[in-house]
């Protein structure tokens, strides 16, 4: 291995993959949203009393969640091609992340014992406030170690995005390296980015996780 | 949406042979996995603590810089530094076997320690060697609580062999992105490649069903066969390893 290590591209790209890290935390953060609020929304409507609603939700979501992320992408990109790249990206992992969520809040609220249902129903609360007052609220502490862990997830999922155009910290990565045949430089810069975005977030998730009592 | 079809029929050779790229990326990729996974996993429960360290370093680092980074590096990355070009496929398998070969190590720890430590000091009170008690009393026990973690594994390393389309291996997306261009019918392409991938990993699902199946009744539990077709839990593979011990 006699290769020329250029720090000097390894400064000058600094910048453009920090351009790049900021797009790639935006849509981590934005999909995570869109997954944590449609995760619920399915979760809840998989509980519904009626088979006409829960038989297609759960084919659906596993669906979803059985198909290639980048597929997905691919094909979201080519049929909608009038809306934003950035837009379709964080719409896509949302939804292809909400299908895994939803199956992690269904544990989280199956978690919750019964009692405190029939306590509810004792006390006469509306479906409406037994959800947000009482099943809700112990569900999400039950769901929150997970929901931390598929943030992460997602997080290095992300550079999937390049493929529909959007300039994330990779596509950046990837540009300046061909332009200045510096891939190695690029590459291993990127992947260390990476690697000290998400190691600390993991170890702050495992910590969480021995609070709640898991 | 006849357009597609016809070509797709009159082109099935194709896809066949996308289809050959795709499952042999899998096969050989979850193989990799499978084999790192237990020496890794093994390595996290040695009395040495430059093993442990050595394995847990390897493990975040495998799990921390994302497939997608570990998959170009190898690509374009690897031959500027060492002079030598890999195939896009045993790029494939390396990143793939890598990437998951350390997310699974946490399974194979996280099971290990699940195995109640009776089961241990029974097979030393039997004055069974290391290596028996192992392979006869805490891996069955062990193997069982791994599989439906792997089945996860599995599916999501399936799930990332599209991936191959972007170094240009002839992958099954590649394939059929290519038969899209040529007869532009893009919803219809996009949705047979994933009813496609559909079936693979339910196919994939089944199979691991019946491998659990097997390895309980190995253990004298024996399952109904309605188990057989139910498909896995969602599960994170962050959270490999916490799994094993039972929680959420």
């Amino acid at each position: 291995m006699n290769y020329n290590w250029d720090w000097a591209s390894v400064g000058d790209s600094l910048p453009l993959l920090w351009e790049g890290f900021k797009t790639t935390l935006l849509a981590t953060v934005l999909g995570t949203l869109v997954a944590a609020v449609l995760g619920l929304i399915v979760a809840m409507a998989g509980r519904a009393p009626s088979r006409l609603v829960t038989v297609p939700v759960r084919a659906v979501t596993e669906f979803v969640r059985s198909t290639p992320l980048l597929v997905q992408l691919a094909g979201a990109y080519a049929v909608f091609n009038t809306v934003e790249p950035l837009t379709i990206g964080i719409t896509v992992l949302g939804i292809h992340y909400a299908s895994y969520l939803s199956e992690v809040y269904r544990a989280g609220i199956d978690a919750v014992p019964k009692g405190q249902w029939e306590a509810c129903r004792a006390l006469s609360m509306s479906p409406r406030r037994t959800w947000q007052a009482v099943i809700l609220p112990q569900a999400v502490r039950n769901v929150l170690p997970a929901l931390g862990n598929y943030a992460i997830s997602m997080f290095k999922e992300t550079p999937f995005l390049a493929v529909i155009t959007v300039s994330e910290m990779v596509a950046e990565a990837r540009e300046y390296g061909a332009t200045h045949f510096v891939y190695a430089e690029t590459f291993t810069l990127a992947g260390l980015i990476f690697l000290a975005a998400s190691y600390p977030t993991s170890l702050l998730m495992r910590k969480l996780e021995k609070r709640l009592g898991h | 949406m006849g357009d597609f079809f016809t070509y797709f029929f009159d082109h099935l050779p194709d896809v066949w042979s996308g289809l050959g790229t795709t499952l042999a990326a899998t096969v050989l990729g979850s193989a990799v996995a499978l084999a790192l996974a237990f020496v890794f996993g093994f390595m996290a429960r040695s009395g040495s603590v430059l093993v442990r360290g050595v394995s847990r370093v390897v493990v975040e680092f495998f799990r921390g810089t994302s497939l997608y980074v570990q998959l170009f590096w190898l690509y374009y990355a690897f031959p500027l530094l060492f002079g030598y070009e890999l195939t896009p496929l045993f790029c494939g398998v390396v990143a793939f076997g890598m990437n998951y070969g350390a997310y699974g190590s946490e399974v194979v720890r996280g099971a290990l320690n699940a195995v109640p430590k009776a089961q241990w000091e029974a097979a030393v009170a039997l004055n069974m060697t290391p290596a028996q008690r192992m392979r006869r009393v805490i891996l069955p026990q062990a193997w069982v609580q791994m599989i439906p973690s792997f089945t996860n594994l599995l599916i999501q390393l399936l799930k990332c062999t599209p991936l191959l389309w972007l170094i240009s291996a002839a992958d099954l997306t590649t394939v059929v992105q290519q038969m899209r261009d040529r007869t532009g019918e893009t919803t219809w392409a996009y949705l047979t490649l994933l009813v496609m991938y559909f079936v693979l990993a339910y196919v994939l699902t089944l199979l691991m069903n019946a491998l659990e199946r097997h390895a309980k009744a190995r253990l004298g539990q024996h399952t109904g066969v309605r188990g057989l077709l139910r498909s896995r839990s969602a599960q994170p593979a962050e959270a490999a390893g916490t799994s094993a011990g039972g929680s959420l």
